[in-house]
């Protein structure tokens, strides 16, 4: 099984420099795409279904076509590095151990739509990241990878690592561009789209780290082969991230399309003796539950869909039976409700109600109207209700949490307690 | 026109309009908050949730906001679709999370567009039973109040404060539940705009910090359409009076001139009405040399007497009154003896604005006009602190480009995120010209910092390159050459190119060259506007009435044996060594509402009406004729200047008086005489307009405590004032229903108690007044329009040795003489400054805030030194000093003040 994405990690967890990277075959995608057309990479990229690993599953390659032909100049390419929800580790491992892969990736990317500045937004937590990766440019830099005329071809880049203010809005794209404007981080209404009109009003492609990865090796090896590496319609292999008390938690680079029963049982090993796992949340924490019966899916992005969650960023988190799922979703509102943006209403005032009441069932303090005042947030707080998808992702885990878990939710409101207190295990 | 459809009934609306806008201009209400007409959609509150269909077929439809989508034709829309009804209930009850539920202790309340939202959704019950969050209020200076508590995070206030006005110290810090809308830290508000805020803010975060100190409630108020008196762009107010005090002034929408906005100058100067300084009856001076009170009947007596005398009788006149005053004034004492009572810089300078504009060859823009110029030259003005509605509106003209940008891509105008995201740092060309920085210089393409000599000859170099038979300019240095040759290029290029300059430079030759870049871009078959903005709010009235030299020295020039000097300090427009020796052998009747240093000096006070007492007509830097209405109607000696005089004059049987019975009647004459004032009395409905035999109610239809207001006085209800000069009744009794649009008390509309009501009275959203903008233009273009070049091209700006060109540098908060009589102004006022470049102070040694000194008019001046490094080399700032304007621009030396002084 071909690991591309993971093929260059060392055993100590240290990053290649130039000289280790060139030798592994490193920068010779760059040196092969610099003879290409800008177009023929993107068509390549097009053609490989290589789909946006950040969540949205968006083509790629018709992403890299919005640019237009006539677009004015500058163009930037943005790379989000900017992975901070609960549960995802999967940019990270990239950043810190093969940073090398992602320079050149950005290279590449920004050559096809001709792009002359990137900037690599960064979580400003992943301090390691930003160093592996500032080093790597650097050395980049020297070897002439990243400058004016790269490697004779005409082609000038310039790259910026920038570490993030620190919200997980940042992430959201519009709102990243934004933040590296020196803005307050708000999502921007669409149109414009930011191919047409992104960072300081230039047209821009933001693309999530995992994805841009991706692309020297369909640049070096050809779209067949890569989709040759997935089990499903769309091609290439997906980082999955595995939490929750499974024997090994870990990272897993898997064909995209895998089921989530092999990802659980044979690479995480199944569940720490004890335990059962009742469900999991495939892509994240702002992706439905899935229940044990459908574990059968396949890990890829029409796959899940139809057992009524997403792929997400493809960070599967298990949740075991000694855990109360509603203190699992009052920890994850938490989280979503502290990092609103503000901006729209629902998201902003209704998450932190969402939060309290989630607090109050957990307590013991819920009342029975308080399920329905849950229903009501999951559906005014989904899709077109709100500005931009943060709330409508936070609503997912409740939103199926509510449908799967309802006994749990009751049983809570009628004993005015949590029946996972007593019980063995209680929080560890 | 496009049709739509609304649970099943069709609609139509301008094509270009977002859904919300539709169904508010079609009468239905539709609950919003992040939306304001005058900055557009952004779509955060998400308050105007309503379902969209999508085709003759679709049932289930998808939830939209109604500001963020474009209307198309037949598009089918339900705002009584049971999930949307639901969720506008939702946004209110999220809003109401946190709101402290304190109405009753608000200023907002009965006139709170959150309260009118909420009664519209039908949210009620509150079922969040968790702890609320509190937020610690800021002290934001003397304007506005802060309190936090109330907010519900709808954007506008920094929205209107940093996008629209270009104010930088409010702004929204921490994120989710805890945005938090205030300054980095406590400390007066630094934009001119900031009292907006109040009515910007749909609850009761920002108030009238004024109003608070002297609160009523909306409906317990009388409101008189009025015009703002404390600078030429005449905004158009509302006067709310309760219990003889004006309480406060408010925005008086006018889709041409001021539109939703007021500048805090405007809106928060109205103090000198009730102040102390005002003077309430008639004094005369006694025996002993000292002013004693008469009464009115012994005070007309006497002055008729003055008036029989015989003797030279002058009438210095005023551009702060009216049209009436200035004009009966002027019958009374004859054309030859009417001055126009400004300095000699200014007159020089008022006339050829007078004989510029209404010469007809160019367009004189409205507010509205200047938003919509594509490119735009700033000659030697300060816009921001001599006409900040003015500035209001080049911000808004500058994006342009932006909404240019946007048509191409498709994104309708009021999308404001997408059309400012897409401009990015593009603007329009706006080149700002002046000796010293502005507020609009952040927004400009070129800024040129110079003498105003050499920005006088900039002004002539850019009408020769638009014109080549406009007279050159010599030897331009090859930079200012190549930026007059951009500055012609913008113009030209521009399908609305607009000039603007004004007379606070007292300097008329920046009047000539910016006539010339007009006349020079009407040569090239262009349709230019120019803007030339008076100081005061009759400025241009009163120049338009006046021939011949016309300022205050010229009056004093032969001795007279009476001066009668109507609402006016003249000591703030000539030197104490031209007025002392006149004022010595001529009597001297003062006519003012507030004591002045000439008032001290009369041998004869009248209490003159302010704005407040009385009406009149106002002519603005626009040409706009407006008329302000009486507010206060309590019994009092002061009246109408011009009452003064006509009694005056028919005690001394004057038979051209004697026909002075109304305002109307003044104001018809002055049109009989002058062809230029011919439309004025169409500028408003007359004293005696009445609809159905009745008078417009002044006081709202829910006025309360008419027989209890007087209670400690007099238990029985007192009978309501009459107005001599008002269509407006004393009272809440009068014609209901649809009014002259220029007579609007207020605005009240059934469910909208806010001034977000407004929409019912306008023909389109944010567009003209049903029954057109109030105001009358009387300066129009002509195609016969004939208006040779000037010539007079000054020489270069030499510096001096050991001299300084002063040149005044105006603020917004002090130079005006009315508002600087009010406390919250005072409070806003900076110290008075000598400003210098850093090069120059170091030349002579001064450090900020040195004490020097310097000699001007024949008095002696000690002010402290600022630095201001943009300003050219040679010339210096005087601020804060209106007073001694008149002798500038003015050569100085500075010297260290003598021992002792301060």
């Amino acid at each position: 099984m071909e690991k591309p994405l993971t093929a260059m990690l060392q055993p100590d967890g240290q990053p290649l420099d130039m000289a280790g990277y060139e030798r592994a075959g490193g920068y010779q995608a760059l040196r092969k795409a610099l003879t290409m057309q800008p177009e023929a990479i993107t068509a390549e990229v097009k053609r490989s279904k290589l789909r946006g690993r950040g969540g949205g599953g968006f083509s790629t390659g018709r992403k890299w076509e919005a640019v237009p032909h006539d677009a004015p100049r500058p163009r930037y390419l943005v790379v989000n590095a900017d992975e901070m929800e609960p549960g995802s580790f999967k940019d990270r491992l990239l950043l810190e151990q093969t940073p090398h892969q992602m320079i050149e990736s950005v290279i590449i990317s920004a050559f096809a739509i001709q792009a002359e500045i990137a900037y690599i937004f960064v979580r400003a937590e992943y301090v390691r990241s930003l160093s592996a990766l500032a080093r790597a440019l650097a050395e980049a830099q020297a070897r002439g990878y990243v400058g004016a005329d790269i490697l004779g071809s005409g082609f000038a880049l310039t790259i910026h690592v920038h570490a993030s203010g620190g919200r997980y809005i940042c992430g959201e794209s519009s709102a990243l561009l934004t933040a590296l404007e020196g803005r307050r981080p708000l999502p921007r209404s669409r149109p414009p789209r930011s191919a047409q009109s992104g960072l300081w009003g230039k047209p821009s492609v933001v693309n999530n780290v995992e994805t841009l990865c991706c692309v020297p090796h369909i640049v070096e090896r050809g779209a067949d082969w890569f989709l040759g590496l997935s089990r499903c319609a769309d091609g290439g292999t997906k980082l999955f991230g595995m939490s929750g008390r499974v024997k090994r938690p870990g990272l897993y680079e898997l064909p995209l399309g895998t089921p989530l029963i092999e990802i659980l049982e044979e690479h995480a090993a199944g569940m720490q003796d004890g335990y059962q796992c009742r469900a999991v949340l495939p892509g994240g924490a702002s992706t439905a539950f899935v229940m044990r019966e459908d574990f059968y899916v396949a890990m890829d992005y029409d796959a899940v869909k139809t057992v009524g969650s997403g792929l997400g960023t493809g960070n599967v988190m298990a949740l075991d039976d000694r855990r109360c799922p509603i203190g699992l979703l009052r920890n994850l509102e938490h989280f979503f409700a502290q990092e609103s943006c503000g901006w729209c209403t629902p998201c902003r005032d209704g998450l932190p109600w969402v939060e309290r009441i989630l607090a109050a069932i957990e307590a013991g303090e819920g009342e029975p109207e308080d399920i329905e005042t849950l229903a009501r947030h999951v559906d005014f707080l989904g899709p077109d209700f709100t500005f931009c998808d943060l709330a409508p992702g936070a609503m997912q885990p409740l939103g199926s949490g509510l449908k799967y878990f309802r006994a749990e939710f009751e049983q809570h409101v009628n004993e005015k307690r949590c029946p996972w207190h007593e019980s063995a295990g209680g929080w560890a | 026109m496009t049709h739509f459809l609304v649970d099943g009934k069709t609609y139509t609306a301008k094509p270009d309009d977002n859904v919300l806008q539709a169904c508010i201009g079609a009468g239905l209400d539709l609950p919003y908050f992040c939306w304001h007409p005058a900055l557009g959609s952004v779509g955060a509150c998400r308050q105007c949730a309503v379902k969209q269909y999508a085709g003759a077929d679709d049932a289930t439809g998808t939830m939209v906001m109604a500001c963020m989508t474009p209307l198309a034709e037949g598009a089918r829309f339900s705002l009584a679709d049971p999930q949307a009804v639901s969720f506008r209930a939702s946004v209110i009850e999220w809003l109401m999370i946190n709101h402290p539920h304190d109405c009753p202790v608000c200023e907002e309340g009965g006139e709170c567009h959150l309260q009118d939202m909420t009664m519209m959704t039908g949210h009620a019950y509150r079922r969040y039973r968790f702890s609320k969050r509190t937020h610690r209020n800021q002290n934001l200076g003397p304007f506005i109040k802060h309190e936090m508590n109330r907010c519900i995070a709808c954007y506008r206030c920094t929205r209107f404060y940093r996008d629209y006005a270009g104010g930088r110290d409010l702004d929204v810090f921490a994120a989710h539940d805890h945005v938090y809308f205030g300054r980095h830290a406590d400390g007066a508000l630094e934009s001119e705009f900031a009292g907006n805020l109040a009515e910007i803010c749909p609850t009761g975060v920002f108030t009238d910090k004024t109003f608070s100190a002297r609160f009523a409630r909306k409906w317990d108020m009388r409101g008189a359409p009025s015009i703002c008196v404390h600078c030429g762009v005449g905004c158009n107010t509302t006067v709310n009076e309760r219990a003889g005090e004006v309480r406060r002034i408010v925005n008086r929408y006018n889709g041409s001139v001021n539109g939703y906005f007021l500048c805090d100058r405007g809106r928060f100067g109205h103090g000198f009405v009730g102040a102390p300084s005002r003077i309430r009856t008639p004094l005369a001076r006694g025996a002993d040399g000292k002013p004693a009170a008469l009464s009115s009947k012994d005070a007309i007596a006497s002055f008729a007497a003055m008036l029989r005398a015989g003797g030279r009788i002058i009438g210095i006149g005023s551009p702060r009154a009216s049209l009436e005053s200035n004009f009966s004034l002027r019958v009374l004492v004859g054309q030859g003896n009417f001055y126009a009572g400004v300095s000699a810089g200014e007159a020089a300078s008022l006339r050829l604005i007078a004989q510029v504009q209404s010469s007809g060859a160019a367009r004189i823009p409205s507010l509205r006009e200047v938003e919509r110029a594509d490119a735009a030259l700033v000659l030697g003005s300060d816009v921001p602190n001599a006409a900040p509605l003015a500035a209001l509106a080049l911000r808004q003209m500058v994006r342009a480009t932006g909404f240019a940008l946007a048509e191409k891509a498709k994104i309708p105008h009021w999308q404001d995120a997408g059309v400012r995201t897409l401009a990015g740092p593009l603007r329009s060309p706006l080149f700002i010209a002046s000796p010293a920085a502005t507020r609009l210089d952040d927004i400009a393409h070129t800024v040129y910092r110079a003498a105003p000599a050499d920005i006088v000859r900039l002004g002539f170099a850019v009408a020769a390159r638009i014109d080549f038979s406009a007279p050159a300019v010599a030897d331009l240095s090859s930079g200012d050459a190549a930026l007059a040759q951009k500055i012609a290029d913008a113009l030209l290029a521009a399908e609305n190119p607009l000039i603007v300059s004004g007379v606070e430079a007292s300097d008329p030759s920046v009047i000539e060259a910016a006539a010339n870049i007009a006349l020079a871009l009407r040569a090239r078959q262009k349709n230019p506007a120019l803007l030339l903005n008076v100081p005061e709010c009759n400025s241009l009235g009163l120049a338009l009435m006046t021939d011949g030299p016309s300022d205050v020295e010229a009056a004093f020039a032969t001795p007279a044996a009476l001066a009668i000097v109507l609402e006016n300090d003249l000591f703030r427009r000539a030197g104490g060594e031209a007025l002392d020796p006149a004022l010595k052998t001529a009597r001297l009747v003062v006519l003012d509402h507030s004591q002045s240093e000439m008032s001290l000096r009369a041998d004869l006070v009248l209490p003159a009406a302010s704005f407040a007492e009385s009406g009149g007509t106002l002519v603005s830097s626009e040409g706009r004729a407006q008329r302000f209405y009486q507010p206060i109607f309590a019994e009092s000696e002061m009246r109408a200047a011009w009452r003064w005089l006509g009694e005056a004059g028919v005690a001394a049987g004057r038979a051209a008086c004697e026909t002075w019975n109304t305002e109307d009647d003044i104001l018809a004459a002055l049109a009989k005489t002058f062809p230029v004032f011919a439309a004025a009395p169409r500028a408003a409905p007359a004293e005696n307009f009445r609809v159905a035999g009745c008078k417009i109610p002044s006081e709202p239809h829910r006025f309360s405590g008419r027989t209890a207001m007087d209670a400690a006085r007099n238990v029985r209800e007192p009978k309501p004032p009459v107005s001599a000069d008002s269509p407006f009744s004393t009272t809440m009794e009068g014609f209901y229903g649809k009014i002259p649009p220029a007579l609007l008390p207020y605005t009240w509309a059934p469910a909208w108690n806010s001034v977000q009501a407004i929409s019912k009275f306008q023909s389109e959203i944010g567009g003209e007044l049903l029954g057109g903008d109030p105001g009358i233009r009387l300066l129009e273009t002509r195609a016969d329009a004939t208006l040779p070049y000037y010539t007079f091209i000054p020489n270069p700006f030499a510096p001096r040795e050991k001299m300084w060109w002063a040149v005044f540098l105006p603020r917004v908060f002090g130079d005006d003489e009315q508002s600087a009589l009010a406390a919250p102004i005072r409070a806003r006022m900076a110290p008075p400054a000598l400003a210098l470049n850093d090069q120059d102070a170091a030349m002579i040694g001064a450090i900020p805030q040195q004490i020097l000194a310097f000699e001007i008019g024949g008095a002696r001046k000690n002010l402290a030194v600022e630095i201001r490094p943009e300003l050219p080399r040679g010339v210096v700032g005087i601020s804060g000093v209106p007073a001694i304007a008149h002798a500038l621009p003015a050569w100085i030396s500075i010297t260290r003040p003598e021992p002792g002084a301060t």
